[in-house]
């Protein structure tokens, strides 16, 4: 039992209650904890799988999509970039934003969506390449529609680590700090209540001897009294005797038989 | 980030990448000019310092109405420890191979930290 490891409190029964009760507590939490844990594990596991799977695939997508790309921009000349770029306006292409729930972590969730409507780049390459521009339009659209879902794993494997970093941190200072630290403080003071027990015993017993020796001096002060007393019964008062147990003369007792007057180490008055 | 992320209108995505990247992903209809003039999205070319790319990564961070920045492989390693130093999850910095440059998985940022964790190489 290091004295260190524990915290300060009084060794008391109340205490050791509380102390018990905080004890269920924190094995309980540390259980959920730990159940918390393992389904965030899970669901970290299976998600980089996706993102290493998705990152790969995302190359040969944008290979398509630039190849469809040069595609149009044969076909519909060298400055129909200038005329994309003038013609950007307000995004067609948004993100929605929802939120997932894995064992109480709240995981941001991505979904890419074109508002609905016509825009200026419908008739962009209208004189010159527009098949290949549209179809140009629809490669690029299906890779943001990817990048968005990589985005969706790459936002989840952000968030899900810290969480899994602070539920980590909490299971293992559950584990190592405040369990430890209140069993220890449990057997401290389950070994203080012990010892006080022992000394409340001794104790005992040490009054019970001194009243055992006490009782013994006193019947035999009481029989040097009594034979005192009835050589001295003739002239003394005509007062009939006392019949005391011990056959006690007199209705006072001896001045040195009172508690009062006796001094003795253990007994608290 | 609740409300942030429960934005009905929908967020922006912006990206940073050489011109004809930019191109293809604006036909698309991902570019946006508000009313300021400010657009969603940067050119980069070789006259282009990585002082603004920086500059601009940072001020596509700091809005709230950008969920995802598309960021060009070759663009990223001019601005690799602003874009390491990046962690939260929105918005979203994602690493897109560039036309003339193909996409390197070893040089991702996100993807070394995943196989690290998951214990590839």
């Amino acid at each position: 039992m290091s004295s260190q490891n524990r915290l300060v409190v009084v060794p008391t029964v109340t205490v050791l209650t509380v102390m018990k009760a905080r004890l269920i507590g924190a094995t309980k939490g540390h259980a959920l904890l730990k159940k918390k844990a393992d389904a965030l594990t899970m669901r970290f596991r299976q998600l980089l799988k996706e993102i290493i799977d998705a990152k790969e695939n995302l190359g040969s997508t944008m290979k398509g999509s630039f190849f469809a790309y040069t595609e149009a921009q044969y076909a519909a000349g060298e400055n129909i970039k200038h005329t994309i770029m003038d013609n950007v306006d307000t995004a067609v292409v948004k993100v929605r934003g929802d939120l997932d729930n894995v064992a109480g972590v709240k995981i941001p969730r991505f979904e890419s969506f074109v508002l609905p409507g016509e825009t200026k780049m419908d008739l962009t390459g209208l004189g010159r390449g527009g098949q290949q521009l549209q179809s140009c339009r629809k490669a690029y659209l299906s890779a943001v529609e990817l990048l968005v879902q990589l985005a969706n794993l790459q936002t989840a494997f952000l968030t899900l680590d810290e969480a899994l970093k602070v539920t980590n941190r909490r299971v293992n200072a559950l584990e190592n700090v405040v369990k430890p630290k209140l069993e220890n403080t449990i057997s401290y003071i389950k070994a203080e209540l012990d010892e006080l027990e022992r000394e409340e015993f001794f104790r005992l017993k040490k009054v019970q001897k001194n009243k055992q020796k006490k009782q013994m001096a006193q019947m035999a002060e009481d029989a040097a009294a009594a034979a005192a007393g009835e050589k001295a019964e003739a002239g003394d008062l005509k007062m009939p005797p006392f019949n005391g147990p011990q056959g006690q003369q007199g209705v006072q007792p001896p001045t040195n038989s009172s508690l009062l007057n006796y001094k003795e180490d253990d007994l608290l008055f | 980030m609740a409300a942030q992320v429960m934005n009905n209108e929908g967020m922006l995505l912006a990206v940073l990448a050489d011109e004809d990247t930019i191109t293809g992903f604006l036909l698309a209809g991902v570019g946006n000019v508000d009313l300021r003039k400010k657009r969603n999205y940067l050119v980069v070319d070789s006259k282009t310092s990585a002082r603004q790319i920086e500059q601009a990564f940072k001020e596509f961070a700091a809005r709230d109405d950008i969920a995802v920045i598309l960021i060009s492989q070759q663009v990223a390693g001019q601005i690799r420890n602003v874009i390491e130093a990046h962690n939260r999850p929105i918005p979203a910095v994602l690493e897109i191979p560039s036309k003339d440059c193909p996409y390197d998985p070893n040089q991702d940022s996100l993807l070394t930290r995943v196989k690290h964790i998951a214990g590839f190489n």
